[in-house]
């Protein structure tokens, strides 16, 4: 990825992510969380991680955003007028919040001279081979404990929403 | 080249405004959402380092982080659904039958 | 074609088995009247037995399996025998408690099952992918469990407060386990802790290791990560609240002492500052608010953050005098916090909760038995010989003075005797004090009288006769190398 295009990628997904937490309306905080998730999905196409790319469209923007968006509608959440925080709060996680970005810009721009130049990417490297054949023998466990782990969100989501 | 330290950095502000997020707002599925936006910052750390490194594990890292964020937003939105149906409300500040 | 890895099943059983009952639970459930549900918990403690024994035959064996992502040692069998034992004890009260309360689900026992797949996993792994997902899968299960009472608004609020704080310090964790990977190139813990001895620690190691902190600390209910532990734990049904006090803690400390203390080891020097202050913090703010609470079950609640407080001493102490220590203290917590929280149902009516500290005013006089089995389960939890609590705790302390932390030690003696005050003033009021509240006649059934039973006799014999155990937990603690 070079700079120019790591740029365009970085800049909207600084500011969609911002509308995100800053909207008054969970609508439009839904709305510009897609749109973060697709410029994501981008970004991982450029770092050469084509099926992550496509992974992230379709279970983060396809199916968990629609979630958020349907339980949303559902519960016919406006603009939340008590949306409000004790402004000492608000300050100080402000303050923390820039105080931590510069830390880990300087940080990590510190570390970042001694760094090594990226490693030769194998063949194949993010293919969909590449990722299954990973997925059946290294991660195989953790593969195993999804399978559970998805068997306890859907009884549970059931257990709790159902009448 | 864009040198991995930029998305190091990049991924660091996006997780770091996930945290503003949850501390700011009071609206729970909008604290859930920036939620959802520190996992997602973390997946942009495992896939960069994942080409930076030349191994497939942070990829695969991901994949897996896909799944419990979808477990978790199953779980999560079933909780806030049983909430408002109970309570009318789903703002942080008026859960406080409890104290805080 | 793929060629499968070979399957290592013998590591695997400890979380097949209680995986297998639990599916069987769900299955067994379709069908089920209300009235025969309790059925649904025998059929668990059996699974949960089974997984026990094969756990305890199978300890003193060490092996890695999965290509290092997953083990089979006695680490990690120790800490099953924990969850079993508190899995087994929840059921046990379950029976009782389902009965007094609205809760008729039949998945109430597969979560719990579920739940404790996800600690065995945690327990087990030798890989951050592992030890992430095992934790989820833990703590998605334990998230509905607490909201599992739905009609009651405490436990609708407790579910939701436990699932963002929850969901935000995994977010935590991750990036850690990210800035880890990014820092050694891997993500198994065996080959972290070559790069991290051979090469020391680099700045965005630390990074993740203070990240790795931040979610293990909310996990554990380590202050300042513990504001939610109060209002979780009074809120959730109160057999929940036992199983998370005893088994979540025990998974957490599991997978947080094989990362810190054997993993990280070779940069003790890094992180022992930091867990030092925390665990001070933890302890003094867990006795303090403790002092002023009305309500037992929330005071239990902040008996238990001080409790994570005494248990992070002995992760700051580590080596093997600490580690044995941590894994010692542990069995000694949950069987003397269990019995606790059972005594706390054993007084609870269908819509009387009883939890009041004023609620047990009388319980000696009408109930010796019941009032004597509390206060063996206070003493210990105050560290009065010759209960378990007390010998946990020494060990704890004395591993902290060898390993050159005296200032520590002399702390947690003192919070010690600040816990005494509200150990003791459950104690007194229920032999000092008059009071109506106790009904005249307790439903408590059988099941949760041997659960009391269990926890009172293992307070008592692992404080009068500690060296059998404590020479299995040092020995287990060693096997992770």
């Amino acid at each position: 990825m070079d700079l120019l295009t790591f740029f365009m990628l970085a800049v909207p997904l600084v500011l969609f992510a911002a509308v995100v937490i800053l909207h008054p309306s969970p609508v439009y905080s839904a709305m510009s969380l897609v749109v973060v998730m697709s410029f994501l999905a981008l970004y991982f196409f450029f770092l050469d991680a084509h099926m992550l790319g496509w992974f992230q469209i379709i279970v983060y923007a396809g199916s968990i955003m629609v979630l958020f968006l349907f339980v949303i509608m559902l519960l016919n959440l406006q603009n939340d007028p008590q949306e409000h925080q004790q402004p000492s709060l608000r300050t100080a996680s402000r303050i923390g919040g820039a105080v931590l970005i510069a830390e880990l810009v300087f940080l990590f721009s510190r570390s970042s001279s001694s760094e090594k130049a990226a490693a030769e990417l194998p063949e194949g490297f993010g293919t969909v081979v590449a990722l299954s054949e990973k997925l059946f023998t290294d991660f195989l466990i953790p593969f195993e404990i999804t399978s559970i782990l998805l068997l306890i969100a859907a009884v549970g989501a059931v257990v709790l929403a159902k009448r | 080249m864009a040198p991995i330290s930029y998305h190091l950095i990049l991924s660091g502000i996006l997780f770091t405004i996930g945290v503003m997020g949850v501390l700011l707002r009071r609206n729970t599925i909008i604290i859930f959402m920036a939620i959802e936006l520190m996992l997602n910052a973390v997946n942009l750390s495992f896939v960069a380092l994942a080409r930076h490194l030349g191994s497939m594990d942070g990829q695969l890292i991901v994949l897996f982080v896909m799944a419990v964020a979808a477990a978790e937003a199953a779980v999560g939105l079933a909780i806030i659904l049983m909430v408002f149906r109970n309570k009318e409300t789903i703002n942080a500040d008026e859960l406080k039958l409890m104290r805080w | 074609m793929i060629k499968l890895p070979p399957v290592n099943w013998l590591s695997l059983l400890p979380a097949i088995i209680p995986a297998f009952t639990g599916i069987l639970v769900l299955c067994w459930d379709l069908g089920m009247k209300n009235e025969e549900r309790h059925r649904l918990a025998w059929l668990g403690i059996l699974g949960l037995a089974i997984t026990a024994v094969v756990s305890f035959c199978l300890l003193g064996r060490n092996e890695p399996a999965f290509n290092g992502s997953y083990t089979l040692d006695s680490y990690a069998m120790f800490f099953n025998l924990i969850f079993c034992l508190a899995g087994i004890l929840t059921f046990l009260m379950s029976i009782q408690y389902l009965h007094t309360s609205d809760i008729h689900a039949g998945e109430y026992y597969a979560l719990i099952l579920f739940a404790i797949v996800g600690m065995v996993v945690m327990a087990a792994a030798t890989d951050l992918v592992n030890i992430f997902l095992g934790l989820e899968t833990m703590s998605i299960a334990v998230y509905v469990l607490a909201g599992i009472w739905r009609q009651r608004l405490q436990s609708n609020e407790a579910a939701l407060k436990y699932f963002l704080l929850g969901a935000f310090a995994s977010g935590f964790l991750l990036y850690g386990i990210a800035l880890l990977y990014g820092a050694t190139g891997s993500i198994q813990l065996g080959k972290i802790a070559m790069h991290v001895n051979e090469h020391g620690a680099s700045t965005i190691l630390l990074i993740g290791v203070a990240m790795l902190i931040v979610g293990f600390g909310f996990k554990v209910a380590a202050a300042p990560f513990h504001v939610w532990t109060p209002d979780v734990y009074e809120g959730a049904p109160t057999t929940i609240t036992a199983f998370m006090a005893v088994g979540v803690k025990a998974a957490a400390f599991a997978a947080f002492a094989r990362v810190f203390l054997h993993t990280l080891g070779g940069i003790h020097g890094q992180w022992e500052g930091i867990l030092w202050v925390l665990a001070v913090l933890t302890m003094t703010v867990g006795n303090i608010t403790a002092l002023v609470q009305n309500n037992v079950k929330r005071m239990l609640a902040y008996s238990s953050i001080a409790h994570a407080g005494y248990l992070l001493v002995a992760m700051v102490a580590g080596k093997e005098l600490g580690g044995a220590a941590l894994m010692y203290y542990l069995v000694a917590y949950g069987l003397m916090n269990l019995g606790a929280f059972g005594v706390i149902i054993a007084v609870g009516r269908r819509g009387e909760p009883n939890e009041e500290f004023a609620d047990f005013a009388g319980l000696g006089f009408r109930y010796p038995l019941l009032a004597l089995a509390m206060t063996v389960f206070m003493l210990s939890l105050t560290g009065i010989p010759p209960l378990v609590g007390f010998v946990g705790k020494f060990y704890i302390f004395s591993a902290a003075v060898k390993a050159g932390y005296l200032w520590l030690a002399v702390i947690g003696v003192l919070n010690s005797v600040i816990s005494a005050y509200y150990y003791i003033r459950v104690i007194v009021s229920m032999y000092m004090h008059e009071g109506d509240k106790v009904p005249e006649k307790l439903s408590a059934r059988p099941a949760l009288a041997v659960a009391i039973l269990i926890a009172a006799v293992g307070t008592i014999w692992l404080g009068v006769f500690p060296s059998a155990s404590m020479a299995l937990s040092r020995l287990s603690f060693l096997a992770l190398g």
